[in-house]
């Protein structure tokens, strides 16, 4: 265990002494990320101009959503950071066969497929969600109590364990599609669903849609959880809310035993495309 | 005049040919790009809701729930017309690599041609498209009242027909500041990032308040997306539909000067790197 987390340091040093031999093109990528948040905050800053809330009654008012907000950037960014770059480039292993050199190297080829090159500018992104998180804190005069101090952190890395989970298996599918461009279309479109707090999925076509995004495949869970434990953690607005807490570990161990899985079995298709 | 034509004709034919070869990918991804607008049905329907439970109205600058969806909508339409995928990008990489010198020794308009070319693109497009698009507005027809009359529908078409032309010499220009910047990537970011924002595309720009909403109303960006869904949906009647109609045709015409002066000028000062 002690090795893997030496060999994961050895990773981020290496992208980051990547990252600082184009220093240029680093800051590029920290301002075109960060500004893409902005223009998202610009967005809805423009909604709380002319609304309360996001849903009558739902508790989400302009600070506790941007508190949501920022929870979703503490996890996007770290997704983005530690697997992103390492999924996309899954499928390129596979279609030129340099996979094999994955497989010969002795340690878990899932640990070194998925976290061998970690992307640093998007950690421009993760710095901004904890200013807005404490902003958004300053501006409710909020403290939060051990509950959440405990809590929050835990659903965060599940919430990240949930998509890394997602993310990888999409990734392993290219070993029998042989090629896999439209990972970050697919990941964008699925990942779109848990950008805003569940309780908005309502009605005859929203409850349904929530239900297969919160119980099938759990990506509502991954902010709304943390989210919501961080905002009320005492007041429930939605039946599911009471056992949610308890569903997301359920969720997120069978994730990563379903992604695991799917990977192995990926492997085991697996036929080199060297000579 | 006949050559030029015959010309002209088999550029079609062959970018044509060329883009039908992808028609497949083309009809999954048009379908694929409405996905987002689920999550936007929901989340307007959870800020309505929530203005009219705090006694609010539900209307935003003239837009209820429906006009909002609807507009939401009809910006695909525009954005049918006047996006540009890889157009400027496309110029500044050709100045760059030195392949700009093929239209400098061969009998081609280079700006004619890429116009044909574009002009193929967008009618593969339309065909291919039209199948998700029907659709998706016949799910959809709810959201809107009913079709305009006849000449709301008529200054709609002709303000998409000039969306694209302006989307396309506005680009073009973009582009040709390759000529004395070489890498124009962080410039076309930012190009993009204030498109998307003050285009319409991710909002009625009616919305803005204050200082910004009589700013966005002085730039064309508001012609590649808003105008044309704001037209349809009858937000924008009487004088001053003429005057923007007028006014979109003036930001062609000045695209259209600043396009070819910038390739003339530019090219007097290319250097002619590369092989």
């Amino acid at each position: 265990m002690m090795n893997y987390f030496r060999v994961f340091l050895t990773f981020a040093r290496n992208s980051l002494v990547r990252d600082m031999t184009f220093r240029a093109n680093f800051v590029i990528d920290l301002i075109s990320s960060t500004a893409w948040v902005l223009i998202n905050l610009a967005f809805y800053t423009l909604i709380f101009h002319y609304t309360p809330a996001i849903g009558a009654h739902s508790g989400w008012e302009k600070y506790q959503f941007f508190l949501f907000l920022s929870t979703a950037l503490l996890i996007n960014s770290l997704v983005q950071a530690l697997f992103m770059t390492n999924a996309d480039e899954l499928s390129e292993l596979v279609r030129t066969g340099s996979l094999d050199f994955a497989l010969l190297k002795p340690i878990d080829t899932q640990f070194l497929v998925s976290l061998a090159r970690n992307e640093w500018s998007s950690l421009g992104n993760f710095v901004l969600g904890l200013g807005l998180m404490g902003y958004s804190m300053y501006q409710l005069h909020y403290l939060p109590g051990l509950v959440q101090i405990v809590l929050y952190p835990l659903y965060v890395v599940c919430g990240i364990a949930i998509y890394y989970s997602l993310m990888i298996a999409l990734a392993a599918t290219s070993v029998w599609l042989g090629r896999n461009q439209t990972l970050f279309d697919f990941w964008f479109y699925i990942t779109n669903f848990s950008r805003y707090p569940m309780e908005i999925y309502g009605g005859p076509w929203g409850t349904p849609l929530r239900r297969v995004f919160t119980f099938a495949l759990p990506v509502l869970v991954v902010v709304n959880v943390p989210a919501q434990i961080l905002v009320r953690p005492v007041n429930p607005q939605l039946p599911e809310d009471w056992f949610l807490p308890g569903f997301a570990l359920f969720a997120t161990a069978a994730s990563l035993l379903g992604s695991r899985w799917v990977f192995q079995r990926a492997l085991g298709s697996y036929r080199s495309a060297s000579s | 005049m006949f050559a030029s034509l015959t010309t002209a004709w088999t550029i079609l034919r062959i970018s044509l040919e060329e883009r039908l070869v992808y028609r497949g990918d083309f009809a999954l991804g048009t379908l694929m790009r409405f996905l987002p607008i689920v999550t936007q049905i929901f989340l307007w329907w959870a800020v309505i809701s929530a203005m009219e439970a705090a006694g609010s109205g539900r209307e935003i600058v003239g837009y209820s729930y429906h006009d909002i969806i609807a507009y939401y909508l009809l910006t695909m339409i525009s954005r049918a017309f006047s996006s540009m995928p890889g157009l400027a990008g496309g110029i500044a990489r050709d100045i760059r690599d030195g392949t700009v010198k093929k239209y400098l020794i061969q009998p081609i308009d280079m700006l004619g041609f890429l116009l044909l070319y574009r002009v193929a693109h967008k009618l593969v497009y339309y065909t291919v498209a039209a199948a998700p698009f029907l659709l998706v507005f016949y799910v959809c027809r709810g959201y809107f009242a009913g079709w305009p009359d006849t000449p709301t529908l008529m200054a709609c078409l002709a303000s998409l027909l000039m969306s694209f032309l302006l989307g396309f010499f506005l680009e073009a220009t973009l582009g040709m500041l390759g000529f004395w910047l070489l890498e124009v990537n962080s410039l076309l970011f930012v190009y993009m990032l204030l498109s998307f924002f003050f285009s319409g595309h991710m909002f009625p720009i009616d919305m803005l308040p204050g200082v910004w909403g009589t700013i966005v109303k002085q730039i064309p960006l508001q012609y590649l997306a808003y105008f044309p869904a704001a037209v349809f949906l009858g937000k924008i009647t009487g004088p001053a539909l003429w005057i923007g109609l007028a006014t979109q045709f003036a930001w062609i015409v000045f695209f259209m000067v600043a396009s070819r002066l910038a390739f003339h000028f530019g090219t007097r000062h290319y250097s002619g790197y590369g092989g």
